[in-house]
C-alpha cells in the first residue's frame, strides 16, 4: 500500500511533473470530447492529415515568434481547403487527396525545419514534450483547449445532427458549411494542443481512439462524450506516471495506454465487445432484437 | 406565424417553373415545371438517374438550379426553410442506424431549427415530440437506440420526426422500399391523414403499383417532368411509355393499369 503511494506521490513533488499531469488532463479532455465527433463522421483519416499538415504551420510561428497556434490554424483549415478543391477539380478519390496533400505539408515542414536556424527541437515537434513544457506553451495549450472546448459544448447538439443527418440539418435551416468548416478549425486546433503532450505523429490517437472506445460502451451520446474524456484522461495520467517509472518515451505510453484501454473494451464491453457477441448468435448480432 | 404551430392553410405547395440543373456542365434536369396543391400525395416515378433526386435536392435547395424558379407555399426557398415547411425523410439505407441517439432524440431533431441556441427543448418542443411519436405509435419506445427498432418502426420514427418538424411539404425517398405489407398499410394510412390535414407528399418510388393505389398526382420525369397531374389522367401507357422508354409497357403491366385510360380509376 505504502509502494503504492510513493508510486503515485513521488512524481508529484517535481514541478514538471504536475505541470504536465495538469496539461495533458486539459488536452485530453478536448481531444476526448472532438474524438466523438470524429468516430462517428468517420474523419479518422482527416485528424492524421490535419496533424500533419499542421507541421510547417507551426515551424513558421516558431521562427517568426508568433503563437504556433496561428501558424498551425492557418495550416490546418489550409490543407483541409485543399484537399477539398483538388477533390472538387479532379477525378481523384478523396482518400488519394488526403495522402497526397498531408505527406506534401508534413514534407514542407521537414525541410523548413532543417533550414529555418530556430531554437525548435524536431523530436519535440515530432513527439511531444510534455515534460519540458514552457510556460508561454502552457499559456497557448490552455486557450485553445478553453476555446475548442466552449465551441464544441455550444454547438453540441448541431454538430451531432449535422455528423447524424446533414441533409435534414440543412434542411430545417442549419449552415452545414459553416458547422464542416467548424469542426474541421477545431480539429485544427485539438490537434495543436495534442501535439503538445503526445507530437504530431501520434496525435491522431488523441483524435481517434478514446471515441472509439467509448463508444463500444453505450448507446447514447452523452454517455460516449463521458467515456471518451474519462478514457482519455485516465490514459494520459497513467501514460505519464509509467514513462515517468519506466523512463520510457510519454508519447509512446500515453497512446499505449489508450490502445490498451481500447482492446480491452473491444474484448469486454458489455454489449458491442467481442465476448458479447460470441455470447449472442451471429444472426442475433446483426439483427438487434425489436 | 407562432413556431411550433405550423398553418396548413393556402393552396399552392409547390411550384416548380422552367427548372433547369446542371452538374459541371451535365444536364440533370432540364425546364421542368410542376405544380402541386395542398393536401395531395404525389407519386414521383422514373428510372434510375432520371433526376429524382435532383428535384428532390432542388426542392431542399441543395442545388443552385441554373435557371428557373421554385417556390413553396408561394415562398421563395430560403424563406420556406427557414418556416421549416419542407421536410425530407431519408432512404433507410442512407441513415447510420449505429448512431447513439435514440428514438426521442431523432424526432426532437426535428425541431432544432425553432430551438435558440443551445437547442435547449422548451415545453412547446417536447410537446410536439411526444404527439409526433404519439401518432406514429413509437412513444413507448421513445428511450430506444434508434438500431434496435424493426424496420417498420424505424420508417415511423423518421415520419415522427417530420412531423414534429411540423412541415407541411414531405419529400420521401423511397418509403416503400423492404418494408413488408403490414408496414406499408400503416404507412399509407399515415400519409393519408398527412393529406387531409393539408400537407402535400412527394414520393420516389419505382413500384408503380402503389401510384395507382392511393398517390392522387403522378409527376413523371425524364430529365424533365414529362407529364405531371392527376394519377388517372397521367398515368397511361403512352407517358410511361415515354418515362421508362421500352420497358414501358412492361411498366404499365407492373402497375395493371387499364390499357385504356378514360376508365381508369
Amino acid at each position: 500500500m505504502t509502494t503504492l503511494l510513493t508510486w503515485l506521490v513521488e512524481p508529484l513533488q517535481q514541478e514538471f511533473m504536475v505541470r504536465a499531469l495538469l496539461v495533458s488532463m486539459l488536452v485530453s479532455c478536448v481531444c476526448g470530447l472532438l474524438s466523438c465527433y470524429m468516430t462517428l463522421k468517420g474523419w479518422a483519416l482527416m485528424g492524421d492529415a490535419v496533424s500533419h499538415a499542421v507541421m510547417p504551420g507551426v515551424v513558421i510561428a516558431y521562427a517568426l515568434n508568433l503563437p504556433f497556434a496561428v501558424g498551425a490554424f492557418v495550416f490546418g483549415v489550409g490543407s483541409v481547403a485543399l484537399i477539398g478543391y483538388i477533390k472538387q477539380m479532379t477525378r481523384i478519390k478523396e482518400d488519394t487527396v488526403i495522402g497526397l496533400v498531408f505527406t506534401g505539408f508534413f514534407a514542407l515542414g521537414l525541410t523548413l525545419i532543417s533550414k529555418v536556424r530556430s531554437s525548435i527541437d524536431l523530436s519535440h515537434i515530432l513527439f511531444g514534450n510534455v515534460l519540458g513544457i514552457s510556460s508561454s506553451d502552457i499559456l497557448q495549450t490552455v486557450l485553445i483547449s478553453l476555446l475548442v472546448l466552449t465551441v464544441l459544448v455550444v454547438l453540441r447538439k448541431d454538430l451531432l445532427l449535422f455528423c447524424f443527418d446533414p441533409a435534414h440539418a440543412r434542411s430545417i435551416g442549419l449552415h452545414t458549411g459553416v458547422l464542416h468548416y467548424l469542426l474541421l478549425s477545431m480539429l485544427s486546433l485539438a490537434a495543436v494542443a495534442g501535439l503538445q503532450t503526445v507530437g504530431i505523429i501520434l496525435v491522431v490517437a488523441m483524435l481517434v481512439t478514446p471515441g472509439a472506445t467509448a463508444y463500444l460502451l453505450t448507446d447514447r451520446f452523452d454517455r460516449m462524450v463521458w467515456l471518451s474524456i474519462l478514457s482519455a484522461v485516465l490514459s494520459s495520467v497513467a501514460g505519464i506516471y509509467w514513462s515517468y517509472w519506466m523512463d520510457a518515451s510519454t508519447a509512446g505510453c500515453i497512446v499505449l495506454v489508450q490502445t490498451l484501454l481500447f482492446l480491452l473494451c473491444f474484448l469486454l464491453a458489455p454489449r458491442h465487445g467481442l465476448l458479447a457477441q460470441r455470447r449472442r448468435s451471429p444472426r442475433a448480432s446483426r439483427f438487434p432484437s425489436a | 406565424m407562432p413556431s411550433g404551430q405550423p398553418q396548413f392553410d393556402g393552396n399552392e405547395r409547390i411550384s416548380v417553373r422552367h427548372l433547369c440543373v446542371d452538374y459541371h456542365g451535365v444536364v440533370a434536369i432540364h425546364d421542368a415545371s410542376l405544380h402541386l396543391d395542398a393536401g395531395s400525395i404525389c407519386a414521383l416515378v422514373g428510372m434510375n438517374g432520371a433526376g429524382k433526386s435532383t428535384l428532390f435536392k432542388a426542392l431542399m435547395g441543395f442545388v443552385r438550379p441554373t435557371s428557373g424558379s421554385i417556390a413553396i407555399n408561394g415562398l421563395p426557398l430560403s424563406q420556406a426553410r427557414r418556416a421549416r415547411a419542407v421536410a425530407y425523410v431519408p432512404q433507410t439505407e442512407s441513415v447510420d442506424w449505429n448512431f447513439p441517439v435514440n428514438v426521442h432524440e431523432v424526432v426532437m431533431m426535428g425541431r432544432y431549427g425553432a430551438m435558440n441556441l443551445l437547442r435547449i427543448p422548451r415545453p412547446l418542443d417536447r410537446e410536439a415530440v411526444q404527439e409526433a411519436l404519439e401518432r406514429v405509435d413509437l412513444w413507448p419506445l421513445r428511450h430506444r437506440q434508434i438500431g434496435a427498432l424493426s424496420g417498420g418502426q424505424r420508417k415511423r420514427a423518421f415520419l415522427a420526426r417530420a412531423l414534429a418538424q411540423g412541415a407541411s411539404v414531405m419529400l420521401l425517398d423511397e418509403p416503400f422500399n423492404g418494408v413488408d405489407i403490414r408496414t406499408e398499410k400503416l404507412m399509407i394510412e399515415l400519409f393519408e391523414q398527412f393529406r387531409r390535414e393539408g400537407r402535400t407528399l412527394m414520393i420516389s418510388t419505382h413500384d408503380l403499383s402503389h401510384v395507382t393505389g392511393f398517390c392522387d398526382q403522378v409527376v413523371l420525369i425524364n430529365k424533365t417532368v414529362l407529364a405531371y397531374g392527376e394519377t388517372a389522367s397521367v398515368f397511361t401507357r403512352e407517358n410511361l411509355a415515354l418515362t421508362f422508354g421500352g420497358l414501358g409497357l412492361e411498366a404499365a403491366a407492373a402497375a395493371a393499369i387499364d390499357p385504356d385510360p378514360q376508365q381508369a380509376p
